[in-house]
């Protein structure tokens, strides 16, 4: 690379809602990929992997977790404004994430039950998608993320060009890597045909149904799996916690986990 | 390859069961890597073989819609199963191909050594006629139409196949009436039949090139008599009885150019998940996406080919979006290649009769009701 791009290295700023930071971590996680990305960007905020922190405006924002407060719905219009390219990483922020499941109780009532003093408690009712609250430019799925996609969406946006994060089901990744069909062979409860590939088909290829950790693939038919799913012996409950996972406020895990508490 | 122009004598031979052995340690002297079936992670699938003891000795399959499952037999048969998820697809159109690297450096960049073929000819033991069909569908395509795929031709050229012919079918296999099968009938070097009858275990086997006939030469062979042949023939025979499943072939290519609206596409897409595990376990789709992907620091790049799927939304990506955004609309389009224009194409069908789709489809659509419920209205 030239020293004079060098000079104009993209600004990055990395920016934590409600979440557990695993996402952030896939990002220290590379290890072989991050000198490569530390060269070719300026890391301006990040303050889970560094004390200095720049102001913006930035080039690109990653955001890691969901909105659940009203101080977050506040700070994420200002992240925004400060990004030119918004990118959301992880199920938390592209679905709501596991702590989406207060989103069917009563968080007054949870509120009541944990904090000894919940007059200080200040929180929303529903842990939402950071794309609900502000335009996002690339919603990157996983829980964790996959940090070869994280890397590879990076330099495609270096680049200027589409970043290759497949849309279709974990099954395709599952078959290109020769596994044998867990859910045919062995008659294990897989969401693989409804969740969206990017983990390297990681739990099939141990013996694991997939938890859909992805999110819903492109064209998801959850009401066919949902009978699948019953065919291997799966009951309603079973089948409703296997879609209320970290993607449960995904429009179409949430839709299927609704249905099956119905029938 | 088994030379499919060359006619040779075709000439039957007796081979212990204790001989395959040698007929193994006989092709990698030849210096091919063998590969045949082995058991792994509940299936009997493709592997690098070295020794008889790593072939499913004694296993069997049990094929349904959406099933599949391992059973002990009461013999030592070597081939006593039927198909299973993977087919020859896996290494002669691999599901990933680094088709080239480049670098830039000084402000020039240049293209990488790409070398991609593997080191030794594969010699492919245990092949079924269905299979040996598919190897004959993608020649057509990848091989011997207007454009050679040259990832295919590398792999391809100096094959060498040990048959094997079914005995037995599984519940999912209608090759009888897509013609293909039990009986192979080219396209091998050698092609075995195993006899398990009368307290005695050994192969029939059939000389399909000279190649074939060399390497049996090596091995304790003793020509057939009219009775080993009959005994053969009837076991063959046996596997073509068992088939529950089929497909009447006749006018199908226009039965399905005439029934685009018909309402049974809407039934199976309420099943179908457009998962594409049908696309990835047949042995005769071969289409794939390419994709460029580069570094951090865009000093290198790869262009990768990958397996794709008709029933994945960006294979019918077109500028300004997608052709086949309904799963009506792509299981109609994979089934109606597959099975018609497929002849319009490439003079043939595109379906061997092997039943991987219906085995490996999670919910269980099955292929042959499909046809069955469009040709009756």
């Amino acid at each position: 690379m030239s020293s004079e791009k060098k000079k104009s290295r993209p600004r990055i700023a990395v920016f934590k809602f409600a979440s557990c930071d695993g996402c952030q971590l896939s990002l220290l996680d590379a290890e072989d990929e991050l000198l490569a990305v530390v060269g070719a960007v300026e890391i301006a905020y990040f303050p889970e992997a560094t004390r200095t922190m720049l102001k913006g405006p930035y080039d690109i924002g990653l955001v890691e977790g969901s909105v659940i407060t009203h101080g977050d719905a506040e700070r994420i219009q200002e992240v925004r404004r400060k990004c030119k390219t918004l990118i959301t990483i992880g199920a938390c922020a592209t679905a709501g994430g596991i702590q989406a499941l207060r989103n069917w109780k009563d968080v007054d009532e949870f509120i009541r039950v944990v904090y000894a003093s919940p007059q200080y408690i200040s929180t929303l009712k529903l842990s939402t998608p950071i794309a609900e609250h502000v335009p996002v430019d690339f919603e990157l799925r996983g829980c964790p993320i996959n940090k070869y996609q994280l890397v590879e969406l990076i330099s495609a946006t270096l680049a200027g060009r589409k970043p290759n994060i497949p849309t279709y089901s974990v099954c395709i990744e599952c078959k290109r890597k020769a596994n044998v069909c867990i859910a045919v062979a062995r008659g294990i409860a897989c969401l693989g045909p409804v969740t969206q590939a990017g983990c390297g088909a990681l739990c099939p290829s141990y013996d694991r149904g997939c938890y859909g950790c992805y999110g819903p693939m492109e064209t998801p038919n959850t009401a066919s799996l949902t009978d699948q799913l019953r065919i291997l012996g799966q009951s309603n409950d079973q089948i409703q916690r296997a879609f209320r996972g970290f993607n449960a406020w995904a429009w179409q895990f949430r839709q299927a986990s609704e249905e099956c508490q119905r029938k | 390859m088994a030379d499919r122009n060359l006619v040779i004598e075709r000439r039957h031979f007796v081979l212990p069961a204790s001989e395959i052995g040698r007929l193994i340690a006989a092709l990698a002297r030849r210096d091919y890597e063998v590969h045949g079936p082995r058991v792994r992670d509940g299936a009997i699938v493709y592997d690098h073989i070295e020794s008889p003891k790593e072939l499913p000795v004694g296993w069997t399959d049990e094929q349904e819609p959406g099933r599949y499952g391992l059973k002990r037999r009461a013999d030592d048969a070597f081939f006593g199963y039927v198909v299973g998820p993977q087919s020859l697809k896996k290494y002669l159109h691999p599901a990933d191909v680094r088709l080239l690297s480049a670098e830039r450096k000084d402000g020039t960049f240049r293209i990488l050594n790409n070398e991609t073929a593997p080191k030794h000819p594969y010699a492919f033991l245990g092949v079924r006629a269905c299979e040996l069909a598919a190897v004959g569908a993608q020649d057509r395509v990848l091989l011997e139409d207007k454009y050679v795929d040259p990832v295919y031709k590398e792999r391809r050229l100096g094959v060498f196949v040990v048959a094997v012919q079914c005995t037995q079918s599984a519940k999912t296999c209608f090759c009888v009436s897509m013609g293909t099968g039990p009986r192979a009938r080219a396209g091998f070097d050698l092609a075995l039949t195993e006899l398990l009858g009368n307290g005695s275990h050994g192969f029939v086997v059939e000389t399909g090139s000279e190649r074939g006939a060399e390497v049996l030469a090596e091995l304790q062979a003793a020509p057939a008599t009219d009775a080993d042949l009959h005994e053969a023939e009837a076991a063959v025979e046996g596997a073509a009885r068992q088939q529950v499943r089929s497909i009447d072939t006749t006018g199908i290519k226009e039965l399905l150019y005439q029934n685009f609206e018909h309402p049974r596409w809407d039934d199976v897409a309420r099943r179908c998940l457009t998962c594409a595990n049908c696309t990835m376990v047949c042995p005769t789709c071969f289409c794939t996406t390419v994709e460029d992907v580069t570094d951090v620091t865009g000093d290198h790049a790869e262009r990768w080919r990958r397996w794709d799927s008709c029933f994945t939304l960006g294979f019918s990506y077109i500028h300004g979006g997608n052709i086949r955004n309904s799963s009506k609309a792509r299981y109609r389009q994979w089934m109606t290649h597959k099975l018609a224009s497929w002849i319009d194409q490439f003079g043939g069908s595109g379906c061997v009769g092997c039943g991987r789709c219906i085995t490996w489809c999670p919910p269980g659509i099955d292929i042959t009701e499909e046809v069955r419920a469009i040709r009756e209205g």
